[in-house]
């Protein structure tokens, strides 16, 4: 396995090599992107990645928690349980362009009456549309391990603190959580290495603006969908070798994340 | 005995059919989306009535190049012209030959869905972001008799690079000094306002979503999709509207002997309609190379002569627009110079 990755980012460097030498130092830190004048900078697929990550992972964490307690804690068995389990699990297999789809027909309305009430440019797509939507792919990866997490904290620990006076509520809240809370992150830390590199879905709803903004009403663009979008016409060694930089740099922040959820994970634990 | 009975029969037929396969001739090609609805009935009839198989792939005119270059498929396809400066990176010298013409068609998200007239500078500062407002006065002026609201414009372009958003940028490049210097021509543009869809479905959609919204998608897909576009006034002052008859009539003027000097955007013609393209199949001039059989490089030639002459008939139906006359006439010198080992495949 680590023979493929070190191939992997061995030929994505090698192929970026044309686009290394072209854009210098500059391809991190500049905000421009134009193939006109062959100049390719990054840094607004960079922000918009980590934005429409972060803010999934946001929602996403909010939305799997509960998922974990009502599976884990409260339906465990029964009808209820099964098809909520069977639900989860189904919207794991969606083909992310359905989940496109999805985003189009209900998550941009959406956005844009919150857009018209805050007075924004009511566009509709945008950044946060597609946190919406990244949360709700991401959520069956979290919310089924935060069920594991939540199934697995022994039963005389939450027996003891009922039996000490506490509420069920209470149980859940200082027993079950603590217990369960290094596990409930790792699933969501994990199911983040979808939302990075999610690009289907992700370019029908996000606008595809290639400036920098930070302003998460607003239209952005990932570097996986920025990817997906100009690949198939770039012509000419240094635009075809920048995207394949900007795919570079997401090997690199997806590395990057994973060892930092790794490290967060073992601390968690730890304590 | 018997077994080795078999082998002989089974062998026999392996090298009847190898044989079989040798005679037939496949072609494999690249290249630009565009055309790709064009060139698949094309071929489809072509093998139809001459036996020759065509293989084509719409990757995009990137891809197009980029397999040409490396040699893997028999002919690239591209909306866009090689320029001089990227030609160098090829291995050897090659011919762009037009094969029909499309055009892009500027459309709008407007109550009712009025028939808009615009200009060239309006078109080009409404997608510089510098018009905001429908009832700016400048589109009230040459609408007089349209009620337009006090929406915004919301600019709607395409996300993924593009023959479309070449033409449309090659137009607005010709006509606006702010264009050229600010944004320029390409497939792939730095835009300076606006939101992205992916390919014609994605430009519509969002301008069908978006009250007040403005963007460019092929001629085709408007008329199959009876979408609302503007009338244009082209370069002799006349309002155009957009339509195979007008995209053909742009090619009404003096077609220079390097047909791939010609470019369909706002010309004299005075019917034709400014954001007009051609699409090119692209071949090296040298067509013995890698041990290329004969019979394949004149099947090929024999196909693309019948593409820009007997094929015409196929474009209309399908909405491209023909090649005019005076440039098929320019097409048959081009075919004629591709040669194989210096003689000219085509007489």
């Amino acid at each position: 396995m680590s023979v493929l990755l070190i191939a992997i980012f061995f030929s994505l460097l090698i192929s970026s090599r044309p686009a290394l030498v072209a854009n210098g130092f500059r391809f991190l830190t500049g905000s421009k992107w134009d193939p006109v004048t062959d100049t390719f900078q990054s840094l607004p697929f960079v922000i918009g990645t980590l934005l429409t990550s972060l803010v999934a992972l946001v929602i996403a964490t909010v939305l799997s928690l509960a998922l974990a307690i009502l599976m884990g804690e409260y339906f465990r068995t029964g009808p209820f349980a099964s098809i909520m389990r069977t639900a989860v699990e189904l919207l794991a297999g969606i083909p992310s362009v359905v989940y496109g789809f999805i985003g189009l027909f209900f998550f941009v309305p959406a956005v844009r009456l919150l857009q018209e009430a805050v007075g924004a440019p009511p566009y509709g797509v945008g950044i946060l549309t597609s946190s919406l939507l990244l949360a709700f792919m991401i959520l069956p990866y979290s919310a089924s391990i935060g069920r594991e997490m939540v199934t697995l904290v022994p039963s005389d620990l939450k027996e003891a603190a009922l039996s000490l006076g506490a509420t069920p509520s209470e149980t859940v809240w200082k027993v079950t959580l603590p217990y369960a809370r290094s596990g409930i992150l790792g699933g969501v830390l994990l199911s983040l290495g979808r939302a990075l590199g999610e690009t289907m879905a992700v370019t029908m709803v996000i606008g595809n603006s290639n400036t920098l903004t930070f302003d998460i009403l607003g239209p952005g663009n990932t570097m996986a969908s920025l990817i997906a979008n100009e690949f198939s016409e770039a012509s000419g060694n240094v635009y075809l070798g920048s995207l394949i930089e900007i795919a570079l740099l997401l090997f690199a922040i997806s590395t990057v994340i994973n060892i930092a959820g790794k490290i967060v994970v073992n601390r968690m634990a730890a304590v | 005995m018997k077994i080795s009975r078999i082998a002989v029969v089974a062998l026999i037929l392996c090298a009847a059919t190898g044989l079989a396969f040798s005679q037939s001739i496949e072609l494999v090609g690249a290249g630009a989306t565009f055309p790709a609805p064009f060139y698949t009935k094309l071929f489809d009839e072509y093998n139809k009535q001459f036996g020759v198989k065509v293989n084509y792939q719409a990757i995009g005119s990137g891809g197009g190049q980029t397999q040409l270059k490396n040699k893997t498929v028999d002919f690239g396809a591209s909306d866009v012209v090689v320029t001089d400066e990227a030609m160098k990176s090829f291995p050897a010298p090659f011919v762009h030959i037009p094969m029909v013409a499309g055009a892009a068609v500027v459309t709008y998200n407007l109550p009712g869905s009025p028939e808009l007239k615009l200009t060239a500078d309006v078109v080009a500062d409404i997608f510089l972001g510098r018009i905001k407002r429908w009832n700016d006065g400048r589109i009230v002026a040459l609408n007089a008799s349209v009620s337009l609201p006090n929406t915004a414009i919301t600019v709607v372009h395409r996300s993924d690079g593009s023959g479309t958003t070449a033409v449309f940028s090659d137009y607005l490049s010709k006509v606006s000094e702010d264009w050229k210097s600010k944004v320029g021509m390409g497939q792939s543009l730095n835009w300076p306002a606006g939101v992205g869809g992916k390919g014609n479905p994605g430009v519509a959609g969002l301008v069908k979503q978006l009250p007040g919204a403005i963007g460019y998608v092929e001629l085709i897909y408007a008329l199959q999709n009876s979408m609302a576009y503007a009338t244009l006034k082209n370069k002799s002052g006349n309002f155009v509207k957009a339509s195979l008859a007008s995209t053909s009539a742009a090619a009404m003027v003096t077609i220079p002997d390097d047909v791939t000097k010609v470019n369909l955007t706002d010309t004299e013609a005075p019917d034709g309609y400014p954001i007009s393209t051609f699409t090119w199949i692209l071949v090296y001039r040298e067509q013995n190379y890698d041990n290329r059989p004969k019979a394949k490089v004149d099947g090929m030639m024999k196909l693309l002569w019948w593409i820009t002459h007997d094929g015409q008939q196929y474009a209309e139906p399908l909405s491209y627009a023909k090649l005019p006359k005076a440039v098929v006439n320019k097409a048959e010198v081009i075919l004629r110079s591709v040669t194989f080992g210096g003689v000219p495949v085509l007489k």
